[in-house]
């Protein structure tokens, strides 16, 4: 047991700190919120592809970087010390993992490098207006013609596909067999003739997440992962990491040094609110949380390190993680007071005259506050992962 | 001991209950908030001519006679559809303050105005470095000849880009903090030195920015007695946190039924997700948390007439519930409801979003936790 850094480790965490503050670009506008434009959301990324550090946790002969899981915890840290854009993770996290594990070579080699370097978009399209929780209950067909297959259904939620050039998508391909025994994985290209993308804004009205329609639509065999009907193994692996993704350690501590700071500028009669008892421990509270998921996360990592997992102990990551993202964005909005009531127009248009009166600090907070309550819903909804660890960890 | 409304209640429940459903269906309320008014001029007109506009000034004002248990009713319905229009502003407090505080002349001079529809009102009260704290105060009015002169900065004044008439809390004396020297003014949107500057809010409302520079009033614009306003304040913002707590009930009520609906509509695993028990029971907890914020809406409303420590104690103590149930429910209705519950199509988001900014007027659930407990 041993919880420090070496000094290899720290010299380390020197060197990618330099190479952040060399190279990171700084494009967001601070008085509107979200809404970049897709090379600015790219850019990062591409930068760090350059550099051969945009995809650490893929094997070596794809492009990883070897690291060791001390060195990816301190990345993270840098990464969410600096406020970096975070990468997108469709790719990266989500389908990459699937095309090198279960892929062909031929897969491999057409579609690792486009998701490594940031020229291919990718988005996911598993989730269906019937078939939310109950994924496996999706109804999207593929039907096989000669060497192409057929595509027809919707899928909905779909994070970013306005922005796609692929989607890896959850199709049924046997309508005899069991619901999991009768899906496979597809990846398809969004130019596509057949496919149509339309917008769902959500409430704090970002333009986030999309509804896309398959209206015959003809993919060719060669895109389809593994074998035929087994899709469900390789969306379930999919799902593991997703779930491990989106704890966030390292953003929230970023985000509860931020609300420091907010509680440190906002006046309580005439004291920084930061001196009040009472929001003082509501800070301490959700920073205790998130050094408990730290320590959880760090000890996922090490099984996995050893070839462990990811279990279904992950969904811990996802249900605390979630929630301690939420308690913070909850508190930021308690932190500005009067000041959260303003509207934070979305990007470019419509921003671009809008009067934001109050602190920088203060824009967007309840919107922010808004928009994550996302995360306790998707990837696998907390009561979802409430459901795993009674059945696979508790056995109940 | 009686909890039941007379017949005039009912009544004025049932007439605003109907007009609303004929009017202000969600669609019709989105389209106002989008508008380039943020408002609508004909639906406070013809809240004017039902008379609700009247409904809590006395029949010598012109009004209904009616009191805190109207006002409840209204809010409650507004609050169950989400009403933009500036009831709250315009009669509650700014009505509030004419009522409790305001002059023969001052009466005479506005009441008539409001209760018309022709007049809309805000309070400026908020200043950036004030937080909750009414008494926090830099903004100052001094004697000049026999009227005043203002200066100052008003923070996240709702409704104001609608309003003709402010009501302004000032200082005229005593420290930043002090309770003694606050004051209230009238003021004229259109006065000289008066600049705004307006916003949406994330509520689909509208607010403003106000700054005031040599602004001139004369000493009919003084309300109740100068320097002696905080009391006044504090009476009339209880009176604003009854309604408000009304209103929150309202919503929790829709988003509970709506919540309910959608688990025995919406299927997953082959079932209704409403058999799942673990939903069963968050959505009695969501039931509980309404149930208990009635009754403090009723507690608050019958309360706003007894001892200031009686008053005081009701009010924050509902705005705790109302703060903590509001904040419970709106974030089950969204989880319940899964990806659509996060859409800006589904009405479920906007109750959610209107009743987390209740809980940042006039003070959240910390303010009034430490509001009570310092009167206890
Ligand atoms: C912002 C956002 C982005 C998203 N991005 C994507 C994306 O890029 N690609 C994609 O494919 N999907 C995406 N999703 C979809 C997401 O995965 C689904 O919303 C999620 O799986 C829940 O499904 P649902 O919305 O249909 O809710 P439902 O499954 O209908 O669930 C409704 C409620 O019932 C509960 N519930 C359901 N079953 C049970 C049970 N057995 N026991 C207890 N409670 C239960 C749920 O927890 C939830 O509270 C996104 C969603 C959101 C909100």
């Amino acid at each position: 047991m041993d919880m420090s850094f070496s000094s290899a480790d720290l010299a380390f965490r020197e060197e990618v700190r330099t190479f952040i503050e060399e190279n990171y670009p700084r494009i967001t506008n601070t008085r509107s919120r979200g809404d970049m434009s897709r090379d600015d959301m790219l850019a990062w990324h591409k930068i760090l592809a350059k550099k051969g550090w945009v995809a650490p946790h893929w094997p070596a002969e794809h492009g990883g970087s070897g690291w060791t899981i001390t060195q990816r915890y301190i990345w993270n840290e840098e990464c969410a010390r600096a406020e970096t854009t975070p990468l997108l993770p469709f790719g990266l996290s989500m389908v990459g993992p699937v095309i090198y594990t279960y892929g062909n070579e031929e897969q491999k080699k057409r579609f690792l490098p486009g998701i490594y370097n940031g020229e291919d978009w990718w988005c996911q399209g598993y989730s269906e207006p019937g078939a939310g929780s109950d994924l496996a209950s999706l109804k999207t067909k593929a039907v096989r013609e000669g060497d192409h297959y057929i595509i027809n259904g919707q899928k909905t939620w779909t994070t970013l596909a306005q922005f796609a050039d692929w989607m890896f998508c959850l199709a049924r391909t046997d309508p005899d067999a069991k619901m999991q025994e009768s899906i496979s994985f597809f990846l398809i290209d969004m130019k596509t003739p057949g496919i149509e993308v339309r917008p769902i804004i959500t409430m704090d009205g970002a333009h986030e997440v999309n509804e896309v329609y398959l209206d015959n639509v003809k993919v060719p065999a060669e895109n389809m992962i593994g074998e035929e009907n087994k899709g469900w193994t390789y969306a379930k692996f999919l799902l593991g990491n997703e779930r491990s993704g989106i704890a966030g350690v390292a953003r929230s501590k970023k985000a509860i040094e931020r609300l420091r700071n907010i509680a440190a500028s906002e006046l309580m009669d005439g004291e920084p609110l930061i001196k009040d008892g009472e929001f003082g421990r509501k800070i301490a509270e959700v920073e205790i949380d998130l050094s408990a998921l730290e320590v959880t996360e760090l000890r996922t990592l090490a099984a996995e390190s050893k070839g462990q997992g990811p279990g279904p102990e992950s969904s811990i990551l996802k249900i605390k993680g979630t929630e301690i993202q939420q308690r913070i964005t909850e508190l930021a909005l308690e932190a500005v007071g009067n000041y959260a009531h303003v509207y934070a127009p979305h990007g470019k248009g419509e921003g671009d005259n809008a009067f934001t009166p109050g602190p920088e600090y203060s824009i967007g907070v309840a919107q922010n506050y808004q928009n994550m309550r996302k995360t306790s819903i998707y990837g696998g909804s907390n009561e979802i992962q409430h459901n795993i660890i009674a059945k696979m960890v508790l056995g109940l | 001991m009686d909890f039941s409304f007379t017949e005039e209640q009912t009544l004025l429940r049932n007439t605003v209950q109907s007009f609303l459903q004929d009017k202000y269906d969600f669609d019709t309320r989105r389209k106002i908030s989008a508008s380039a008014d943020g408002w609508s001029k004909e639906i406070w007109g013809q809240f004017a001519e039902l008379g609700l506009l009247a409904a809590p000034f006395s029949e010598e004002q012109g009004g209904l006679g009616g009191g805190p248990i109207e006002t409840m009713i209204l809010m409650e319905e507004f609050g169950r559809n989400l009403v933009i229009e500036p009831f709250m502003e315009t009669v509650v407090i700014c009505g509030g303050f004419l009522r409790e505080a305001g002059t023969a002349a001052q009466q005479e001079a506005h009441v008539p105005g409001i209760i018309g529809g022709e007049n809309v009102w805000a309070f400026g009260y908020a200043e950036p470095q004030g937080r909750y704290n009414l008494a926090d105060l830099v903004t100052t009015a001094k004697a000049d000849g026999d009227g005043y002169v203002i200066n100052g900065y008003k923070a996240v004044v709702l409704g104001a880009p609608w309003a003709d008439k402010l009501i302004i809390s000032a200082r005229t004396g005593g420290g930043q903090r002090d309770a003694d020297g606050v004051s209230l003014f009238i003021v004229d949107k259109s006065a000289a030195g008066v600049s705004t500057r307006d916003y949406p809010t994330v509520d689909g409302r509208r607010a403003s920015e106000i700054t005031l520079e040599n602004v001139k009033v004369g000493a009919d614009a003084v309300i109740g007695e100068i320097g002696k306003a905080l009391p006044l304040i504090e009476k009339v913002t209880d009176q604003a946190i009854a309604a408000l707590s009304a209103e929150a009930a309202g919503g929790m009520k829709e988003l509970n039924d709506a919540t309910v609906e959608y688990c025995k509509t919406r299927k997953q695993f082959g079932v209704p997700i409403g058999k799942f028990q673990v939903l069963q029971h968050r959505m009695v907890d969501m039931f509980m948390a309404y149930e208990q914020s009635v009754s403090m809406t009723y507690m608050v409303t019958l309360k706003l007439g007894e001892s200031e420590e009686e008053r005081l104690k009701a009010a924050s103590g509902a705005k705790v519930q109302i703060g903590k149930a509001g904040r419970f429910v709106g974030q089950q209705a969204v989880q319940l409801h899964g990806g659509m519950g996060m859409t800006d199509e589904l009405n479920v988001g906007h109750y959610f979003k209107r009743l987390t900014m209740i809980d940042t007027q006039f003070g959240n659930v910390d303010h009034h936790l430490t509001r009570y407990s310092s009167a206890a």
